[in-house]
């Protein structure tokens, strides 16, 4: 399908002449492998600072290459400065805002797209509005609500103000207005299937696509939270962020160990970059056409 | 006689369930969109609108950390403090120029990696993927490689400046080298992912646009001048807008670029942010009340942009 789409994009260049066919010429090679050098460096360099001793860092020229201690920085930074609970953490909340975000946004989604009510255009944009506010701004009182219900320092308080995303609402719109055939809705419809039924046996199975790209961007994102989780946790049950940041706050002074942290805590999303890369990549820019 | 009975009465309750199944069918259909949207807006009205308003509530009041039950009636008093305090005028400078810092390089630099995406070559998908690796590593763990990197004493980033005969630089304690250290943190994290965003865009664009310009003789950079980047200005419009409420919100990498003192921005502050200052007055100096009055100017300024970038859009469409 691939191959076949890029020989259509290929012919329709072929026939214009100009403008699109393009060829990146070698300057526009460099230039793409400069900004992949300085894209990955610095990932790079996390693991060769964690693979060096403390006092190796402290040195000119800096290291360049992979030294011996990156199991024994890895091991303390795991046990000292807490990581392997913050990356158990990590993986419950991220893992649990995902799953809601991809159901609730698929059922709103579903409802936006193919099913009629009242007010829907309005609340459609109502939405849309709410991608304006950055949830920063209500810090204060959350945080007096938590302090109020003693959830401080528990997961709960990082999971369910994170639960549901307007963008993941839009996303699956947009997503099932092609994807699902409205006459495929009314036929289960017709044969007396309700709405519950209607969406386990029709709406899940065509947006299963659309659920894994969103999925994955909201496990990232949910991964990487940072503000409200330094404010929500402390030190004793953190998220992996929390735990870097505390880390970078002279948690602990050993500047190889925090490299190690920081490399435990990319660890898991680079692995699932190399493995989805392409499916992260393609959800984000079906996302903006759209967006 | 009592067959008929039976019969009779067996078929009216086969009628009260068709009539019930049915009544529940059109229940069904008529609230279940209701019952499908409701989570997202139950839970946007717990966890964002409530909040957002009590924090103008609570800003009218002295709030204090350590009993944040306890709200007295203060008035306009926590703004009048704000206003009076130098740091909060600081901070908003800093936001401002860090904004910029970190904005215009970043869209700049990814609508040009975008161009080149767009055309033809080996490897585009690889590219696509590498450069959006840095989108993938949270704030915490690029802030603290770039602590390093720009290191006063053992930085690479002074150690090649050395190599090429410049004097190493105290990044963390001058005004603009600092601003320039956090926001290139900034634009090392977002500038593939907003590339990917013009890209998608511009595969949007007809070619038949490119075509027409070709024929008309349009050199590459022409048809870039007058067909992409005009074809670009709802997406550009787009993401300038959403890059700059992200300025707005800095809050993590001036963090973790200042390190154990973090949250004062640097020693001078010369580097705090307004959400830097929001966190500072809230949960250093326990004034949760002047915290929720930063929230509001924070949100006053988005106001202001969202106003301008309505206008903005509008003109964007009236010259089409």
């Amino acid at each position: 399908m691939r191959a076949s789409r890029r020989a259509e994009a290929g012919g329709r260049r072929g026939r214009s002449g100009a403008g699109r066919t393009l060829r990146g010429g070698p300057v526009a090679l460099a230039v793409l492998v400069l900004f992949t050098v300085g894209s990955l460096f610095p990932l790079v360099w996390t693991a060769v600072a964690a693979s060096r001793d403390n006092s190796r860092l402290a040195q000119t020229p800096p290291p360049f290459w992979f030294g011996s201690h990156l199991l024994k920085n890895l091991g303390t930074a795991w046990s000292d400065a807490n990581m392997g609970l913050a990356l158990a953490n990590t993986t419950v909340v991220a893992g649990t805002i995902a799953l809601g975000t991809v159901v609730f946004s698929t059922l709103a989604g579903f409802a936006f797209a193919k099913l009629r009510f009242r007010l829907k255009n309005l609340l459609m944009l109502l939405v849309i509005g709410t991608m304006m506010i950055p949830p920063q701004l209500g810090v204060v009182p959350l945080f007096m609500t938590i302090a109020r219900l003693e959830w401080t320092n528990h997961l709960q308080a990082v999971v369910l103000p994170t639960l549901v995303s307007a963008f993941g609402v839009f996303f699956m719109r947009q997503y099932l207005l092609q994807a699902l055939p409205t006459e495929l809705v009314e036929a289960a419809r017709m044969d007396g299937a309700s709405s519950l039924r209607v969406v386990w046996h029709v709406v899940f199975p065509a947006a299963r696509p659309a659920m894994a790209v969103l999925g994955m961007l909201t496990f990232v994102q949910a991964w990487n939270d940072f503000f409200w989780p330094i404010i929500a946790l402390t030190q004793e049950n953190p998220t992996v962020q929390v735990a870097l940041t505390g880390l970078g706050r002279g948690y602990i002074p050993d500047q190889s160990v925090i490299m190690a942290g920081a490399l435990l805590g990319t660890l898991p999303l680079l692995l699932a970059f190399l493995l989805f890369g392409r499916q992260i990549v393609g959800g984000i820019m079906q996302g903006a056409v759209k967006g | 006689m009592s067959g008929a009975a039976a019969a009779q009465a067996a078929h009216d309750r086969e009628a009260r369930r068709r009539a019930r199944r049915s009544r529940r069918y059109r229940w069904d259909v008529r609230y279940s969109p209701y019952a499908f949207i409701a989570p997202f807006f139950l839970f946007f009205a717990a966890f964002g609108l409530f909040p957002l308003l009590y924090t103008g509530w609570a800003s009218l009041h002295r709030v204090e950390l350590s009993a944040p039950g306890d709200m007295q009636w203060a008035g306009l008093h926590n703004y009048v403090r704000l206003l009076d305090d130098d740091l909060f005028w600081n901070a908003l400078r800093n936001t401002f120029t860090l904004g910029v810092l970190s904005t215009v390089p970043q869209l700049l630099m990814a609508l040009g990696l975008a161009h080149l995406l767009h055309q033809r070559m080996r490897g585009a998908s690889f590219f696509r993927v590498a450069l959006l690796t840095p989108y993938a590593t949270s704030v915490a763990a690029a802030s603290l490689v770039f602590v390093l990197l720009f290191g006063r004493d053992y930085g690479m980033i002074n150690w090649a400046l050395g190599a090429a005969g410049i004097a190493p630089v105290d990044w963390q304690s001058g005004t603009w080298t600092s601003q320039l250290a956090v926001s290139s943190i900034v634009i090392w994290r977002w500038t593939g992912y907003n590339a990917l965003i013009y890209l998608a865009a511009m595969q949007a664009i007809p070619k038949d646009l490119y075509e027409s310009a070709a024929l008309d003789g349009a050199s590459a950079w022409r048809q870039f001048r007058h067909v992409t980047v005009p074809s670009l200005r709802p997406t550009l419009l787009f993401t300038v807008v959403v890059s700059t409420i992200g300025a707005t919100q800095l809050f993590g990498e001036p963090l973790l670029f200042g390190g154990a003192a973090g949250q004062k921005g640097g020693a001078a502050h010369q580097f705090q942010t307004l959400g830097l200052y929001l966190y500072e007055q809230g949960w250093f100096n326990f004034h949760l009340g002047r915290a929720s009055a930063v929230a509001w100017a924070m949100f006053l300024i988005l106001l202001v942009i969202a106003a301008v970038a309505a206008l903005v859009g509008r003109r964007l469409r009236a010259d089409r």
